[in-house]
Parts: structure tokens; sequence; C-alpha cells
């Protein structure tokens, strides 16, 4: 009975979905193309629209006989592993993207998909597969990648070109303030933890650094690459807002629209509704524009990471159960959801058939431009805490960069040892 | 009982009467801001571009065409079905309150009149066990929880938070029937009762102060709980407090601040009710419980 | 009370306890001083939407037998307690080595985490304790000096910021404190500098945190000590007026005193959740500038891959180290224990 109202709540946000689900085809004796007729599906993941809306997907295999319910909320994360240890696992399916998936795959609760793949695959395509070692064990359904948001006509007003380095950020940043338009030109999530390491690696990768040493676990951060990294988001944060080291990306977003910033490394997957809240000033609206990632230090890598958000299924089901999810879920994602506009724009889909929309150019641009995909490897998650944690003393100027680097390597092996990863 | 104040000096009244005001002001101003700004869009409450925003409500004027506008009650209570939130609350703390009364009294009681060397290594053990970050216990829960597959129900939700309270109840209850006479049920055991009995008759009728104190912070707990129910319930019957984090968002969702604020008033509503209703029996029970350390 | 009896009465609440919370502790016990294997590493082609890249995974079959060798995982007996992330041995001993100055080595100290966290965290507890018992003390004395009619509603008033939920209460005043918002402004008018950021200076957050803390728990102690004034014997105070006692000595001599039961109680309530502080911290995005143990556990818990092992060996000193507070409490309280069962 817990499972029944799932989605109930979702009810307004998700009326769009109810209707691409509405125009599939359902016969009349419950039988609904597609879906699997019985078996066990349940799917825990984040509670964004575009999973919504795959969530909602998967629901309405229900009445063809299925059993399914969905958990989409942000503490997934935390509740995905332990759901899926036991077996028969609560979870037949977990949604993750590339940095998640690691903490699945490292405990062994997802299982390879080839089979699956060989038998119903028809209709995925071959770079929605998610590959590790030769065996599929995700399908993507999306990508996302942060890149440059501004305001067209502020950079106007000064006379600027687009940026398309750090550098030239820089540059146009101290023009705006010094024409006396925005106080704090430069908009960024650098909160203190995650969203501070995400902005480092973006940088470090456009400075050319690699996180470890090759094949190995040992961080290779303390690198020039790092300092030069560090170096960058000081001067960067000179133009911010003081308080940038509490602004994650919900806040930066909130001063965009309050129009007190100009320039912004931001998520594309916030592209398209992000002037769309009550009360935006029509200039915002009118002067918002997206572009591609940046590079930084001559480098031709953009400084971003590339990330795809995809479905896996346990391993520790029946395999009935297993071919009913995946069913279930190649539905979810089948081309035929874009046919709703207001689905089409909720993410960059990696489904057969998508037409990008000006939403999602500055994704789109990000992948051409050979943008590091974010790297999916067993201990890149501690090192990522690690950096969250370590690298605020830095931009409030208590330490050197090779002090903080230094100190996010320490932190990292003490965490690596503990797991295994370092002797 | 006239009180030890009344007859103090005009210089004291004062001074006592300025700092009222002052402290009133400290407690109760946020709220009223928020209650204020819940009735704004998220531009005007943030009020980034200028605080007089957050008064007057110039973007809301702008966009709703008047300063005040009901959306985010509309967003939360319709568009979210945010009831359904304050109904599972309401499931929760009914019976954490109830379940959380009914077994720490039987142990505060036993606890108040047993006089072994035990019963103090008990009660230090109790305060130990709250020491316990519930973070850590959560998390601990949740293998197990998901292996006999209960997790995710109301039911279990509501045991954890009784038991992880117990250790507050107990203390609470311990302090109060401390201070209720043992000749009480001494005399009525005399008389031919039972232990059970003496309680039942002779206990119960006078206890009641100090429960509906103990209850009324167990109740508090489970309310504002927000550790326990994010990890232990699903999104489908999750309480209010993770409804509300669910809608501030995270780095992947762009929240609805506004949504949140409204949840964030209409969830201290009831409490003002209540608060009102039991405020009497608050300062009662706690005088006849007279806690001791 | 017989044995038996005692046992049957508190028998619910004792399994209740030792289920949902002994059995953990046990099992944090445990998890604190194994670790999990090393797994097999090896160098794989993964390939997604973005093309092929070679990376390093693990290799599960040749894990997985490690695992099924020795279910609970390495036995590393307290060597995560002595890492740099908790106690920080080796780390400690480096720094006493190398700096010049006792300032430098508490520099170095303070770049640790576990030193960090306790700093802030000892701080804020041992600055918000007894200003909240002293601020609900104040508090209860003015309620009671109030006219009857308007007591009702102080107490009202005076309970909100307890029955707002924390994670809630603060976020609506870090929303306020904001340099734009109306606390940051009016503060901003007062110390005359339109600059000022409590959000970007560490003394300040440590400042607004603290301010929290005790504005949140003031209410608590104050309901308990209102409801102990309700208790003060008149006559005392009577016959103290007779004999000349003017009123500061009245609350010195016979009203504190008549309290100093609940004031154990309050204290000992609120050294432990002050130590625990946690739902400030994530209100306020106050990582940057300080840090408690609870914020670590949450933080191990909550990255992409779970340090359960540094969560539990953190949990476990949170635990000693809230021992360590209350222990003149306790020690107190036994005394008293004694005394009455005699």
């Amino acid at each position: 009975m817990k499972k029944t109202f799932a989605l109930a709540g979702m009810a307004g946000l998700l009326a769009s979905t109810a209707m691409a689900v509405a125009t599939l085809p359902a016969s009349a004796d419950g039988h609904i193309a597609g879906c699997p007729d019985s078996g066990r599906i349940s799917i825990v993941g984040n509670e964004f629209p575009a999973i919504q809306t795959i969530g909602a997907g998967a629901m309405a295999c229900a009445e063809a006989g299925a059993d399914v319910s969905t958990n989409l909320t942000s503490e997934h994360q935390t509740i995905n592993i332990p759901g899926m240890q036991g077996n028969p696992a609560e979870y037949t399916s977990a949604i993750v993207a590339n940095s998640s998936i690691v903490g699945l795959i490292n405990e062994d609760v997802i299982r390879p998909l080839d089979d699956l793949i060989a038998e119903h695959g028809d209709g995925i395509q071959q770079n929605q597969l998610i590959t590790i070692n030769g065996q599929v064990m995700a399908v993507a359904f999306m990508a996302n990648a942060q890149h440059l948001v501004y305001r067209a006509d502020i950079l106007e007003e000064a006379g600027l070109d687009v940026p398309t380095t750090y550098e030239e950020m820089l540059a146009a940043a101290e023009a705006i303030r010094a024409a006396g338009i925005v106080e704090n030109p430069v908009g960024g999530a650098y909160a203190a933890g995650w969203n501070l390491a995400q902005e480092f690696n973006n940088m470090f990768l456009g400075f050319g650094g690699s996180h470890f040493e090759a094949g190995t676990a040992e961080p290779n951060v303390n690198s020039e690459a790092g300092v030069q990294a560090l170096e960058m988001m000081k001067a960067l944060s000179e133009y911010m807002n003081p308080d940038f080291l509490t602004h994650d990306s919900n806040t930066t977003n909130a001063e965009f629209r309050a129009g007190n910033v100009a320039l912004m490394n931001m998520w594309g997957s916030r592209a398209a509704t992000l002037v769309d809240a009550e009360g935006v000033p029509q200039e915002v609206i009118d002067g918002f524009a997206i572009a591609g990632p940046m590079t930084v230090g001559g480098g031709d890598v953009p400084a971003s990471t590339l990330w795809w958000d995809g479905w896996t299924v346990a391993a520790n089901i029946s395999d009935e159960d297993a071919e009913a999810t995946f069913l279930a879920l190649k539905r979810a994602i089948a081309p035929s959801i874009l046919e709703d506009e207001d689905t089409a724009i909720q993410a960059v889909w990696l489904i057969d058939g998508y037409e990008p929309t000006p939403a999602a150019e500055g994704v789109f641009a990000a992948a051409q431009s050979g943008t590091i995909p974010y790297p999916m490897l067993p201990y890149m998650g501690l090192l990522h805490t690690a950096l969250g944690n370590e690298l605020a003393d830095f931009m409030q100027g208590r330490e050197t960069a090779e002090q903080a680097l230094a100190d996010v390597e320490a932190a990292y092996v003490a965490a690596a040892r503990e797991q295994g990863f370092l002797q | 009982m006239s009180s030890v104040a009344t007859r103090k000096p005009l210089t004291v009244q004062l001074a006592l009467s300025a700092f009222m005001i002052i402290w009133l002001i400290a407690a109760a101003f946020p709220f009223f801001w928020t209650l204020w700004g819940s009735f704004k869009v998220e531009l005007d409450f943030f009020s980034i571009a200028d605080w007089t925003n957050a008064i007057f409500g110039r973007n809301t004027e702008a966009t709703f065409g008047s300063p005040f506008t009901g959306a985010g009650y509309e967003g939360a209570w319709v568009q979210e079905e945010f009831w359904r939130n304050v109904f599972n609350t309401f499931i929760v703390c009914l019976f954490v309150v109830c379940t959380s009364l009914t077994i720490g009294t039987l142990g505060g009681y036993a606890l108040s009149r047993s006089g072994f060397k035990y019963v103090f290594w008990l009660l230090i053990i109790a305060l130990i066990f709250r020491a316990m970050p519930q973070i850590t216990l959560v998390s601990g829960y949740l293998p197990v929880f998901f292996h006999w597959n209960i997790w995710g129900y109301l039911p279990t939700a509501i045991i954890v938070l009784v038991a992880i309270n117990q250790p507050f109840t107990l203390w609470m209850l311990h302090s109060f029937f401390e201070s209720i006479p043992k000749e009480l049920d001494e005399s009525a055991k005399v008389d031919g009762c039972t232990q059970f009995q003496a309680f039942r008759y002779v206990i119960i009728p006078v206890m009641w102060p100090g429960v509906i104190t103990t209850g009324l912070f167990s109740f508090l707990l489970a309310y504002n709980d927000f550790a326990v129910t994010a990890l232990v319930l699903q999104e489908s019957n999750r309480t209010m407090i993770p409804a509300i984090a669910a809608f501030l968002g995270t780095t992947q969702t762009e929240g609805n601040v506004m949504f949140a604020v409204a949840a964030v008033v209409s969830a201290t509503a009831p409490l003002f009710v209540l608060v009102m209703f039991f405020q009497r029996q608050i300062v009662s029970g706690l005088t006849a419980g007279a806690v001791k350390g | 009370m017989k044995h038996s009896t005692f046992f049957w009465f508190f028998a619910p609440t004792g399994l209740a306890m030792l289920i949902f919370i002994a059995a953990p502790i046990a099992s944090v016990l445990v998890q604190s001083v194994f670790t999990p294997h090393e797994p097999v590493i090896i160098e794989a082609e993964n390939c997604g939407p973005f093309g092929c890249t070679t990376e390093t995974t693990i290799d599960q079959d040749a894990t997985q037998a490690l695992r099924d060798a020795e279910p609970l995982g390495r036995f590393r007996g307290f060597d995560i307690y002595f890492d740099r992330g908790h106690l920080a041995v080796a780390e400690v001993a480096e720094a006493w080595r190398t700096s010049d100055s006792l300032g430098a080595f508490f520099g170095e100290l303070g770049d640790l985490p576990f030193y960090r966290a306790m700093a802030f965290t000892l701080t804020y507890t041992f600055v918000c304790t007894p200003a909240l018992i002293a601020l609900g003390f104040v508090i209860a004395i003015s309620v009671n000096a109030l006219h009857r009619s308007l007591r009702g509603l102080a107490i009202f008033f005076s309970l909100l910021p307890m029955i707002v939920t924390p994670l809630v209460g603060s976020l609506i005043l870090f929303w306020m404190i904001d340099s734009r918002g109306v606390l940051g402004t009016f503060i901003q008018y007062l110390a005359d500098d339109p600059d000022l950021s409590i959000k970007a200076s560490t003394p300040l957050m440590w400042i607004a945190l603290i301010i929290y803390g005790i504005w949140s728990s003031a209410p608590f102690a104050f309901v308990v000590f209102y409801a102990g004034l309700q208790t003060v014997p008149q006559d005392t105070i009577e016959s103290a007026k007779i004999d000349g006692a003017s009123r500061w000595e009245q609350i010195r001599y016979i009203i504190i005193p008549h309290l100093m039961p609940l004031v154990t109680f309050v204290a000992l309530i609120q050294l432990m959740d002050n130590f625990k502080v946690f739902e400030p911290i994530l209100g306020f995005t106050a990582q940057a500038h300080a840090q408690s143990l609870s914020w670590i556990i949450f933080n191990d818990l909550s990255g992409e891959t779970r340090q359960l092992s540094a969560a539990a060996a953190t949990s476990v000193m949170t635990i000693v180290c809230v021992a360590i507070l209350l222990s003149p409490v306790l020690i107190r309280t036994w005394r008293d224990f004694r005394g009455r069962a005699r």
C-alpha cells in the first residue's frame, strides 16, 4: 500500500509527464506496449525533474501487472547501497551518475546488463551504454556539464566579447566592475565541500592535471596544475560576492536571477529554467545567455567535466525481476517521451531522436570540445571529499596553495588507507 | 501564591520589562519575518537586491499585481500535496508520544522506587546512550532494516524515535517520580496491593503533570526530527521536515524555496495551538517534577 | 522494590534501548577496528557517451574472495583512531618536533580535522551552556515578574525558538544575516561598515553560531527554571525580607540554591547537546569556518564513498568525550544517589 502513492505527491509537477505517458498505446486488457506484465520493479534515485519523468514512465507499467514502486529522494545516495545489499535487494534499480555508480560497483551490488541488452536492447543507442571492463553496467539517458552562463546585455554595455577562457573572464570581470555596472560580476558554486571541490576539479583538468598517478590510487593533485588551478580560483573569487564559500549552485543561481552576477560557470541542467522563477527582472530574462565551457591557461581541454545520469539493475534479485526492471526502464526512456515539450527541455537527453534545444547548447559544446568526463575511479569520491574539506583554508587566505594541496593529499591518503586502496 | 517579584521597586520592574521586550523581539522576530516573507516571491524574500523589498514586495507586486501572494502556500499544499506529509507527521507524533510515555513511565517509576545500585548505573548508561550521535545510529540501522524488509514504514520510524528518546524520557520521569512521596504507594502495598496495582491506582492519578511535560518534549523531538525520518522513510510516506528539506533542493535540483518557507510557517502553526493549549501543564508538570540532577 | 518486579517494569524501555541503541553502539565499536579489505585493482577500458578511457576498476571476483574469507574486514586495532582523520598521532608528534613555538604548534594542530573540530566544539559548548543557563534564568525571573494576564503570551513567544525545527530555524537566521538581509544590513549600519559580511569571516561566523545556539536553547532552560520558581517556598522569602535581605540577596541565597538541582539537569542535557552541535553548521553552510565532531561524521557518511570505519571511530570518540565532559556532574549524582539510598 505504501507504494501506491509514490508519485502522487508530484502530480502537479508531472502533469506533463502523465500526458506523455497517456499517449503511449494501452490496450483494454491492461497490457501496455513494452511493459513487463509481472515482476517487481523498485527504483531509487535523485528527485530532479528528468528523473521524475523516468520514474513516472516506469510507474506506468504498474497497470500492466508489474509491481512497481519508486523512491526518488535527495537521500538516495545514502540509501541505495544498503537497499541493494540485501538478498533479495529492496531496490531493483538505482539511478546514478558517473560519480555515484562507483560506490555501487565498489560494493558489487549491480549486475552486468549484456545479456539483457542482447535480448531487449533494440532502441537503446550504443553511446548510451556505460561499459566497465567490457561489461555494460548502466544505461545513460542524459548528459550534463558545467559551462558559461552570462548576461549578454551587460557584456554589450561594457563592450566585451563573450569570454572563451578564464583569463578573458577575469579581464571581463575587471572591466564590468570598473565600469560600475555590477560590483561582484563573477558567480560560482564555491560553497566549501562538494561544490568547491568540483570547481577545483574543473580548473585542475583545464590546466592539464590528472588526479592520480597513472594506474594507481596515489594522489597527484599537489602539482603545478593544482597550484595554478587554485591561484585561478583565488583570482576569480576576488570578483565574487565575499560570501562565496557559502554559495552553492542554488544560491549562485539566485544571485544571477537578482541581477548581481554577469558571468558564471553553471550546470547545463539548470539552463532551461534558470530565469523561469516568479519575479525575475525583465533585463535578466532578456540578457540571459549561455555558451560552452571556457579553457584556462592556454590549454585546449575545457575547464569542466562531462557527466551522465543513467540507470542500473541490482545484482541480488531474480532474473525475472531484473528483466522486468530492464524493460520498464527501457520503456521509460523510449524516444516517444520526447514528444512532450516539457519533457524535452528537462535535460540534455541521450535518447535517439533528441533535438538539442537552445538550453542544451552549452552541454553540447562541452562534449564537442573534448571536455574530460568526471573520472569514474573507485577512489575518486574519497579525493573529492578531501578536496572539499581542505581547500577552504586556501580560499580564505589562511594557507598557501602548496600547503592546502598537501593537506588534501594527506587527508585523502588517510581515507584511502582505511578503504584499502593504499597500503 | 503571590509572586516573588510583584513587589519590586519601579527601577527593577522597568529593567525587567525592558529585558522582556528585547527578549520577546529576539525570540519572535525571525518567525514574524518569515511569516511576512512567506507571502512574497523568492527574490523579495531573499531581497538580494535591496533588503526593503522583503517588506514592501516590489518584485511580488511586479509579478502578481499585489505585494502579497499565496503562491508559496498553493505550491506547497496543492501542487506538492504537503498535507500528506502533515498527516504522516501527525501519525508519527501520536504514536511516538503514546509509546514513549507508556514504556517510559513504567521504567521511570521502577527506577525511582528501587534503591539498588544498578539503578544508578542504568541511569548513567542511558545518559551515555544519549551521547551517541543520531546520524551514526541511523546509518547503522539501514542494512539491518533492509535485510529484515522493515525499511520505509511508519512503524519503523516510530519505534526508532521512541527508542532514541528513551534516555531523556527516563531521566525526566525518574526525577518526577522521585518527587512523588514514596509513602503513597508503600501504604497501598501495605494494604495488600501488588506493585503494579499500587502504580495503577495510586500513582497514575497523580502523575499527569509530569507525564504531559515529558510528552511535550517527546512530541517536539518527533515533530522536528530530520535525521531519522529522512533516512528511514521513503518519498511516499515522509514526514514534514524531510519534505521541507526536499523543497529546498540539492546540488542537482533547483529547489522551490518559497514552497519551503510556506511549509515552514505551516509546520509551526499546529505547534502554536499545542503550546497555547498545554502551556499551563508544561509549567505545572515541571513544578511537580522539580527535576533533580 | 523486588528485583523481579523492577525487571518487568523496566523491561519494555530496556529492551527498546538494547535493540536500537546498545546493539548499534556495539556494531559501531566493531566497525571502528575493522576496515574494508584491500580491493584488487585492475586497469580496464571504460566506455560511455563521451568515448572510452582507460581507468582502474575493482576486480570483483578476486575482491569477493577476500571478503568471503573474512567477512568483518581487516582487523586494524586502533589504527583508525590514530590516523590523520582522528587523533593524528604521527602528525601531532611531527608538529611538536618541527614547531619553534607553542603558537606554531597550535597552528599546525588547527590544520588537522579532529583538533579543528574540537576547537570549535569546545568553544561552542563552554560559551553556549553557561550563557543559555543565565539567559534562561533571567527570562524566567522576568516572566515571573509580569502581570498574570501577560504571562501566557510571554511563555508562548519565549518558546518559539525551541519549537521551530533546528534545520529550518538556522536556515531562516542564515538568510537574515546575509550581508543584504535584514539583520546583516542592520549590523552593517551598527558597525558603520557597508562591506561587513558575517558569512565571509570566521570569527563572526563563530559568534553567529554561538548566538544561534544560545537563542535556540535558552527556552528549554527557561521552561525548567520558570517551573522551579513556582515552588520557591514563600515563607522563606518572607522571613528573609523581615531579616532585611536585599532583593539580590534573596535571589542569591534562596532562589538560586532552590533551583540548583534544575541547573544541574539543564547543564547535563545542554552540555551533551551542544557538544553534538550539527544542524546549525549545516544550516549556516558554515563548514569553511566551523566544524564539529558530529559534522565530521556526517561528512564521512555522505560522500560518494562512505567511510564507515572513520565515522564509527569518530562516533566512539564523541561518546568518550561526552562521558569525560559530564563526569563532574555524574560524580555529583552518584554522591546524591548514595546519600539517598542509605
